[in-house]
């Protein structure tokens, strides 16, 4: 009896939203009259941060930081219609339909900028910091909360954009099953270590090293806080989780912390995340969906892991000890 | 977290501001000091609460329901069944012509699962919904359960949702979502050797932190406004709209504001019955569920069975592979027939395959209706797929990355469901992995790219 290591390695891809029922989300953008900029949705920010990315995104398009930008979104009084936050979708849903709505609030920004400043749209730029400039001229400048004073009190123009992103429904071909699931995927490679305990058959998660692809990251920190959660998910999804313990008996299902079983800190392995960009053709700055890709190529990582350690198959989720056990005596009668 | 920017550099412009920028989140302080305000976090004068009476048995028929007991009880002001429910038969995703309709709000005549809601009490406190849920009386006959999905599609077997009449969702492609490339069978008869593996998985939980629930508040101008934590705002309330036969424009949602989903709140199960209750009674009306109601009523993710058959080469080419998917919808479809569709679409995986059979099957069994959850459709198929390739390269003797090398899809490759591949990144993953983990592989692989010519 011992304890064992092993190590596996798993390779995915995943799609980004709902093609296969039809995708829509629109957003609305607006200065207020000292040149904040509001952003309206009916999207959802289920915690994973939806509402700062969509700030970042409208900050970037129109030009400003990220402080001068606020988001209002999930009041079906005000919001314009969102399909919801699932499947991977939100970012690069809303995100483009953010891009488009701020686009079309920076051109007028533009335009009443030139008219205070008796320029072309054209020749104006940006800096980023609050101020527009003339191209090659940076001494001749206006500040956007001048632009705004004016548009509403002097011009009589509302600074502000509407922005729709649909991803037509793709109907899946009878026959062939001929379909456009995705625009576009993220991917993922895992390498998981184990250490197999061959008589108790407890499996501890050493190290979880995760290389993700996932088109841009929008803001590193929320899409490390992201990943990291996935990547613990994903273990607890591989060695621990079920709602029925003893099935086909449905009896004695978890209903609380203490009896449905999920790691603790000390069960969590060291965990490394590594990112690649390459950005999607038609994501939001190339903005692809990790947010369940990230929690998958952990299972079967781990399941190949423990194959490497004890040379046993556990082909049904979870991998507990029983099971291990179990395979361990067959191979062992073998 | 490392970014590796050199990967991808010429397919990338890193000249943005704001985009890129780790800046602090503005909801942060509020998450962390315990003020951000959740939905829960609201309250009206006059509030009731709304206790539902499940069932205890997987499958029966109601013979009658007696509430006379329960609606004597202290503090209980209104007590709901299904007759009371204006469009008690609905689906969620009738909203994208995803039919027919084969749910109840309240149990009519039938229940299919354990925890089934039929009897809703409000009532002035929590403690007296529950008191007087207790007192209902339902006399069940009970009927013979399915709960294996092999045992659900064997002739005779006892029907579960007779809305479908058959244990398993119709697509317009016949029993199962169907894709077809190749030749499978001509690709089996030339491989080399030939695996077939079954894989299966349990339900799991979302286990957010923030169990589901919704406050509902009459304005007194005949709207209704409900705070809610679902995570489609407009998908759940043009689905109470037709559940309550009631215009949109009565209904007002906010939220927005959530402790996680994970796909555990894109059902749409509190807010009818809610609103449904605060017209029926005039007063605001609260129904959040349980841990115990958010671990064993709410849809946990499917239990799914799969079946893979690969034909392999002994260079490592997969040359031909079958996969037929079951997921098992519980009771009711749910997001299931969506889910199990979506598994259609990713088979074969990131390879290219020249000759591929996908079926996926949406059944139906007495279990706790499933529906979405964190990458459902997918997860369990990866799972499957990535333990079949660890066995494909033990059968012929590689090593697992380089077998993944020699079968990944790049640019140009046509996939099963016949689209060309755009934006591959699977190679590049894998070459970081390889010195990441200290897993080397031969310097050929560390040479290929997913689309630059040539390599």
């Amino acid at each position: 009896m011992a304890i064992r290591r092993g190590r596996g390695v798993a390779a995915i891809n995943y799609p980004t939203g709902m093609n296969l029922g039809g995708d829509p989300t629109q957003a609305l953008v607006h200065s207020t009259p000292t040149g904040n900029f509001m952003v309206t949705l009916s999207s959802v920010d289920l915690g994973q941060g939806m509402k700062q990315i969509m700030a970042q995104i409208c900050a970037e398009t129109i030009g400003v930081p990220t402080d001068r930008v606020v988001v209002d979104t999930a009041d079906t009084d005000t919001g314009p219609h969102c399909m919801g936050t699932f499947a991977s979708r939100g970012t690069h849903r809303a995100g483009n339909a953010v891009i488009q709505a701020a686009r079309e609030a920076r051109q007028v920004m533009l335009e009443v900028a030139a008219e205070e400043l008796e320029v072309n749209a054209s020749d104006l730029e940006t800096d980023g910091q609050g101020h527009i400039l003339v191209k090659g001229a940076p001494q001749k400048s206006i500040s956007i909360f001048d632009v705004a004073l004016a548009a509403h009190f002097k011009r009589g123009r509302s600074i502000s954009g509407r922005g729709m992103f649909l991803i037509p429904r793709s109907y899946p071909e009878k026959e062939t099953g001929a379909m456009k699931p995705s625009t576009c995927y993220a991917h993922a490679c895992t390498v998981a270590e184990v250490e197999v305990d061959d008589e108790t058959g407890e499996v501890t998660v050493l190290t979880v090293k995760n290389v993700f692809e996932i088109g841009r990251a929008l803001n590193p920190k929320m899409v490390e806080q992201q990943l990291v959660g996935g990547s613990w998910m994903g273990i607890s999804h591989a060695l621990y989780e079920t709602t029925e313990p003893y099935y086909p008996n449905r009896d004695h299902g978890g209903t609380d912390f203490n009896q449905y079983l999920m790691p603790g800190p000390g069960d969590l392995a060291q965990t490394e995340i590594i990112v690649l960009e390459r950005p999607s053709a038609d994501g939001p700055f190339g903005a692809k969906g990790p947010g369940e890709m990230c929690a998958n190529p952990q299972i079967p990582a781990i399941a190949n892991a423990v194959f490497d350690a004890v040379g046993v198959r556990i082909d049904t989720l979870p991998i507990t000890p029983e099971r291990i056990l179990r395979a361990l005596k067959a191979q062992a009668s073998n | 977290m490392e970014l590796r920017k050199s990967y991808f550099a010429d397919q990338r412009k890193d000249d943005l501001h704001e985009i890129g920028q780790p800046r602090p989140r503005s909801d942060s302080p509020g998450h962390v000091t315990g003020k951000t305000a959740y939905f829960a976090d609201r309250n009206f004068p006059g509030m009731l609460y709304l206790r539902m009476v499940r069932s205890p048995h997987h499958h029966a028929r109601i013979r009658s329901i007696d509430t006379s007991e329960a609606q004597m009880h202290p503090g209980v002001v209104k007590i709901l069944t299904a007759k009371d429910v204006p469009h008690n038969v609905y689906t969620i995703l009738i909203l994208i012509q995803i039919g027919p309709e084969d749910e109840t709000v309240l149990a009519d005549g039938k229940v299919r699962w354990k925890g089934e809601a039929v009897v809703a009490v409000l009532a002035e406190t929590e403690r007296a919904a529950q008191e007087a849920a207790a007192k209902v009386k339902i006399d069940y006959e009970v009927l013979p359960a399915v709960f294996d999905m092999e045992e659900a599609l064997k002739p005779g077997a006892p029907v579960v949702n007779e809305y479908h009449g058959r244990n398993y969702y119709l697509y317009d492609s016949g029993e199962c979502r169907k894709v077809r490339f190749g030749d499978v069978e001509a690709g089996f008869a030339g491989a080399d050797h030939v695996l077939e593996q079954t894989y299966q998985s349990s339900p799991i939980e979302h286990a957010p932190t923030e169990t589901t629930g919704c406050i509902v508040a009459p304005e007194g101008n005949d709207r209704f406004t409900c705070y809610t934590n679902t995570q489609a705002m407009f998908f759940t309330l043009d689905n109470a709209s037709i559940i309550l036969q009631m215009p949109g424009n009565r209904l007002h949602f906010v939220g927005g504001t959530v402790g996680g989903g994970f796909g555990g709140k894109v059902d749409v199960i509190v807010e009818p019955i809610a609103i449904l209750g605060a017209k029926l009674t005039g007063r605001p009306v609260s129904f959040i569920y349980s841990r115990e109601e958010e671990m064993q009523i709410s849809s946990p993710r499917a239990a799914e069975k799969v079946v893979i058959k690969d034909g392999v080469m002994k260079d490592g080419r997969i040359v031909a592979r079958k996969v037929t998917g079951y997921t098992d919808a519980g009771a009711y479809s749910r997001h299931s027939p969506y889910g199990a569709q979506k598994g259609a679409g990713h088979y074969p995986g990131p390879y290219t395959i020249p000759n591929v059979w996908i079926d996926t099957y949406c059944v139906y069994t007495n279990r706790t209706p499933s529906s979405a959850m964190r990458g459902f459709g997918v997860t369990i198929g990866d799972f499957a797929l990535e333990v079949q390739m660890d066995k494909l390269a033990r059968l012929i003797g590689m090593d697992p990355l380089e077998f993944r090398f020699i079968n990944a899809y790049r640019d140009g490759d046509m996939k099963a469901h016949r689209q060309a591949t755009e934006g591959a990144a699977l190679i590049e993953c894998m070459q970081e992995a390889s010195r990441a983990a200290n897993w080397p592989v031969a310097e050929k692989f560390m040479a290929m790219s997913s689309y630059a010519k040539g390599a």
